[in-house]
């Protein structure tokens, strides 16, 4: 009896250890399932964009990180029941998530875009290069309808819970027949198989999954932003009122807000934002 | 505890539980079907047949349903000889590939169910007919199916009990079945906890149903 007390002690104490030295660590959530913004090398270790600037914005911070993996449609709730404190994972600031978490301001941003197999009839849409739906006016409005008559019948396939799947069900293109799953690599799979008719993601989405995969997947219509696609990916923390401003966690919380906002400035003063996105998307997409 | 939530998101996932009952209702219409063929198979005296229809049983029931879905779905999808194929105007569809591959895993179930309860016919009842010069395909139909019938139940309705679960695997390949819808609203509302308890809720009580639908035919056909 003795010795089982003892060795329920020891695992008492270093569970106690292990919760302890991960206390004051920056957990920091990703998908690792949306190249290049995150994803996994064949060995399972997390890679991409957002992890290597995590890396670098803890150094910034001056605290130790561990990056926590989790699946997109639960990255929210995860993140307000504490299994993480911070989500980067290419999610876009949006009014709707502000309702439930805050942001800190925005690091990078990417335009969203159409994309179908090469041959397919979408090909050749006449619209202007890009569509920014804050902008709204006429140009706009006819980009918008040449999409809607393109996209009617079709079945167009995009990641549930995001921006994307937003805009699709906004009715700024009509009504969709919008096909969702849970992650970007099922959307590029049915979109080569032919199921999807035509699919909507980050462009740079697609071209990263044209150039691994070399099948014939093209971008048509125009890249969109503004509006359903919000203002830039940022770190997404919970409000600090959602445990009491004033408590512990609640502060902590707060901090944290800070720490990024401000680790953010500096990562993009030394230009290590802008270094890493040429890094992983090609081109500056840094904010 | 969002009770707004609750509130408005009821009704959304009754109405998805239609699909639900609709993708049960149909795998195991075929599953069945197909249960009966192999079972047959089983207990004939045809070695090849047999081990035919063992070795269908022994791969459905030695993998993971959710494996099964995503071989037929996103596997077949990905071959372009079947995609050229007259199947894969079936295949194309994510609610025929659930079918598929429920039906296709109820079947090698049942079959088992079936073939136990085919084994377990006393070999007097049979006896008992063919000493009264009765042709051995009425035997077949009023004896041995009544019975076998009768054995399965208890172990059927456990196995239709589990398809139900089994069916929430189809939002997987974007059906909008009654988890597929749970899973919608939480990705627009992010509130897992009072969507995941509805849709629990929901899922209680069609077993709670289908439990006493058997216990009924239990008492109607002992004997």
């Amino acid at each position: 009896m003795n010795k089982l007390k003892k060795f329920g002690l020891g695992i008492l104490i270093s569970l106690f250890l292990t919760i302890s030295a991960n206390a004051d660590k920056i957990r920091i959530g990703t998908e690792g399932a949306y190249p290049p913004w995150n994803s996994k090398d064949a060995s399972g270790k997390l890679i991409g964009f957002e992890v290597e600037l995590a890396w670098a914005l803890c150094r910034y911070i001056g605290q130790q990180c561990v990056i926590v993996e989790q699946d997109w449609d639960g990255m929210i709730p995860a993140l307000q029941m504490r299994k993480f404190d911070a989500i980067m994972a290419g999610m876009s600031i949006t009014d709707e998530r502000k309702k439930v978490i805050t942001f800190s301001q925005g690091y990078a941003d990417e335009v969203a875009s159409l994309a179908v197999m090469k041959g397919s009839s979408l090909e050749g849409m006449d619209t202007p290069e890009g569509v920014n739906l804050n902008l709204g006016g006429a140009d706009v409005k006819k980009a918008l309808k040449t999409i809607t008559g393109a996209l009617a019948g079709k079945t167009v396939c995009t990641q549930t819970g995001t921006i994307h799947q937003n805009f699709l069900e906004s009715g700024d293109v009509g009504k969709v027949n919008v096909r969702t799953y849970k992650t970007q690599d099922e959307v590029n799979l049915d979109l080569a198989s032919g199921r999807c008719d035509v699919a909507l993601a980050a462009a740079v989405a697609f071209t990263d999954y044209a150039e691994k995969s070399g099948k014939p997947v093209v971008l048509v219509g125009p890249t969109f932003s503004g509006g359903a696609f919000g203002n830039g990916v940022g770190v997404g923390l919970r409000q600090a009122s959602q445990m009491g401003e004033d408590s512990t966690q609640g502060k902590r919380d707060a901090a944290l807000l800070k720490a990024f906002n401000k680790a953010i400035d500096q990562a993009r003063k030394d230009g290590v934002i802008s270094r890493l996105a040429i890094k992983h998307f090609g081109f500056d997409a840094s904010m | 505890m969002d009770i707004n939530l609750i509130i408005t998101s009821f009704p959304k996932l009754i109405i998805a539980s239609f699909t639900t009952i609709k993708l049960l209702s149909v795998s195991l219409l075929i599953g069945l079907f197909i249960g009966l063929v192999f079972a047959l198979l089983r207990i004939n005296n045809n070695i090849i047949l047999g081990k035919i229809a063992y070795g269908y049983s022994y791969v459905f029931r030695g993998t993971p349903l959710l494996v099964q879905i995503f071989i037929i779905y996103y596997g077949f999808g990905q071959v372009e000889l079947i995609r050229e194929s007259i199947f894969w105007s079936v295949l194309k569809e994510p609610y025929w590939c659930a079918v598929i591959a429920f039906a296709l895993n109820t079947g090698a179930y049942t079959s088992e169910i079936l073939r136990s309860a085919f084994q377990t016919i006393k070999p007097g009842l049979i006896e008992a007919g063919k000493s009264l010069g009765v042709n051995s395909k009425i035997i077949f139909y009023k004896i041995q199916i009544p019975i076998a019938i009768r054995q399965s139940l208890p172990a059927y309705g456990n196995e239709i009990i589990l398809m139900l679960k089994g069916t929430s695997l189809a939002s997987t390949v974007t059906l909008m079945d009654l988890t597929g819808v749970a899973k919608y609203i939480i990705s627009t509302t992010f509130k897992p906890i009072e969507v995941f308890i509805i849709a629990g809720s929901i899922y209680l009580f069609f077993t709670f149903i289908i439990h006493n639908i058997i216990k009924v035919l239990e008492k109607k056909y002992s004997f």
